[in-house]
């Protein structure tokens, strides 16, 4: 600001430094985009292209006729909405216990969901085939579900106790001086003031289902495999199906973009409230 | 600041505690029980307990070591480097300019794309015959031949890291650009006044402003990046000839190849070299909370 002088250049090196940046950041969207809507000649010819000569949907009409993309599209659903339900509904219950009351034991506790996160996703994988096996739920969608809690309830517990420790207590206290109880007090004032908080942690639940790969390869067939698995099968023993693949790509995040853009206000507040108080 | 002692508190959390109980420290008991026994599914009637002779195996297995200089290797460049990237794109959306809003949201669009999506996005870019990266370089004179980048060791390393790099970049350039945003202008209007330069300002006012954060984060992207399998798998498998491999790319092999006790014991190796890290970042939690209150 003060030194007038110098800061044309710094503004233009700046500028440039941040178009370099979103370039490369953005670049292999770009290139997924390109060529999902390049015709198969087009893919592997003699010159790579970096726009089509001739833009078809083609991939796309072969990757829902013939691949049948809409199936495991239903399954991430399924999966990512079961996920999110039940996350939300018992970190709720537990995140305000841990941000509402004072108890015995809850520091070990809070302790005992943070170590949670904390595993390696292949240190419960194992065991976790092979107890699922046993019980005979290995390659439904009960088991990917039941996975995903391992991370997603720790995780949603420690973004919504976040976002209660930030609303007064003199709320809620307010309405039970009016004759309610605590759970009418939680129903009537502090959820819905709570809700955008809780959208967005759902969003983020649902975006880290939908995005999950290491359990679901191993915890689903044919049947039930997710969009992860099925991106992934398109690399066949004959070579990869690069139209089909990159198409399905697109459809795959196009969800979680809406999503993103839609909870990262509140999302990013709850992501680095924590981290930034100290 | 409740009534001293009610049961309420601990019969809402009782599901959540449940359900991490079953899913998380069931397995990690059975993963213990496991790493001590042969267990391998294609050989199901050999299924017993063994005692150490996993661990022995390991110890002498040199892919296991191998994996584990990886991994080491595979943190230190792709979180130092996501660290730095992550800086620089914080430190440049840290200003106000037209579109800023927008920049800043779809800059973090990395961070919200699948893992396999990642991995096949850029095998595709890396393609040796079709690869955008070579026609790119080849365009510019840098190289004068294709290079395939993926299927030799001496590419395929740098590869896999350049991709952990593009991803971490965003999520460490959201919690730098949480802390920016909370030093007070005073300090640097202090600074001007004493004539101090960007870079002196960057030294000795933004870095130990941001200490904590980046500590936190640092810690956070050490225990994810270890553990990321997603990306590594679907750029290389591991490959070519392990150069790729790191311990939980080499767990995940294993289990895959249903060799679960060999698996587990490697996994429980993983987690413990890890509990270092994670008992570091549960101190600085619990300091900055005491610290918030």
């Amino acid at each position: 600001m003060r030194k007038r002088g110098s800061s044309l250049f710094g503004a233009v090196l700046r500028y440039l430094l941040l178009a370099a940046m979103l370039a490369f950041l953005l670049f292999p969207f770009y290139w997924t985009f390109v060529t999902s809507i390049k015709p198969e000649s087009e893919l592997y010819g003699q010159t790579v292209t970096y726009w089509p000569q001739r833009a078809t949907f083609d991939s796309y009409a072969k990757l829902f006729l013939e691949f049948k993309f809409l199936k495991p599209m239903a399954n991430s659903l399924v999966v990512a909405a079961a996920t999110t339900t039940i996350s939300l509904t018992v970190s709720l219950l537990a995140a305000y216990a841990f941000s509402r009351y004072r108890f015995k034991g809850r520091k070990f506790l809070m302790t005992l969901f943070l170590t949670n996160n904390m595993f390696p996703a292949v240190l419960l994988l194992i065991p976790l085939y092979a107890i699922m096996r046993k019980i005979g739920i290995l390659y439904t969608p009960r088991a990917l579900v039941l996975s995903y809690t391992t991370f997603t309830i720790p995780f949603s517990i420690w973004l919504l106790s976040g976002y209660l420790d930030d609303l007064p207590t003199s709320l809620e206290e307010a309405a039970m001086v009016d004759g309610a109880n605590r759970a009418q007090a939680f129903i009537r004032i502090i959820l819905p003031i709570l809700a955008p908080c809780v959208v967005a942690t759902g969003a983020y639940v649902f975006m880290t289902s939908w995005n999950e790969y290491t359990f679901a390869v191993m915890f689903t067939n044919e049947a039930n495999r997710t969009i992860p698995v099925a991106l992934r099968n398109l690399i066949g023993q004959l070579g990869v199906q690069w139209g089909m693949l990159t198409a399905g790509g697109i459809i795959t995040i196009i969800p979680v973009c809406i999503m993103f853009f839609f909870a990262q206000k509140r999302l990013i507040a709850g992501l680095t409230a924590g981290a930034v108080k100290g | 600041m409740q009534r001293k002692t009610s049961l309420w508190p601990y019969l809402l959390i009782t599901p959540a505690l449940v359900a991490v109980l079953t899913v998380v420290f069931v397995p990690v008991a059975n993963a213990i029980l496991m790493s001590f026994q042969s267990y391998d599914l294609r050989r199901p009637s050999g299924i017993g307990f063994v005692g150490l002779k996993n661990y022995l195996a390991v110890f002498g297995d040199p892919l296991f070591w191998r994996a584990l200089w990886k991994t080491i290797l595979w943190v230190l460049f792709g979180v130092g480097l996501q660290f730095f990237f992550g800086l620089v794109l914080a430190l440049l959306l840290n200003r106000n300019f037209f579109g800023r809003g927008l920049v800043r949201s779809i800059s973090l669009i990395p961070w919200v794309t699948p893992g396999v999506l990642i991995g096949l996005m850029w095998r595709w870019i890396f393609d040796g015959s079709y690869g955008v990266l070579n026609d790119l370089l080849l365009r510019l004179g840098v190289i004068h031949d294709k290079i395939p980048f993926l299927a030799q060791p001496a590419t395929a390393f740098p590869a896999v890291i350049l991709t952990i790099v593009w991803q971490g970049i965003p999520f460490f350039a959201l919690m730098l650009l949480a802390g920016l945003q909370g030093i007070p202008d005073e300090l640097y209007d202090a600074a001007d006044v004493d004539g101090a330069s960007g870079f002196q300002k960057l030294v000795r006012i933004t870095i130990p402003s941001l200490k904590n954060i980046i500590f936190v984060t640092t810690l956070l992207r050490i225990i994810w990046v270890a553990n990321s399998v997603d990306v590594i798998f679907n750029l290389t498998e591991g490959g070519p000839a392990y150069s790729t491999q790191t311990l939980s790319v080499y767990i995940f092999n294993k289990g895959n190849a249903l060799n679960l006790g060999y698996a587990s014991t490697m996994s429980i190796m993983l987690t413990l070299l890890l509990a270092l890290v994670a008992v570091l970042y549960l101190k600085s939690i619990f300091k900055n909370q005491e610290a918030g209150r």
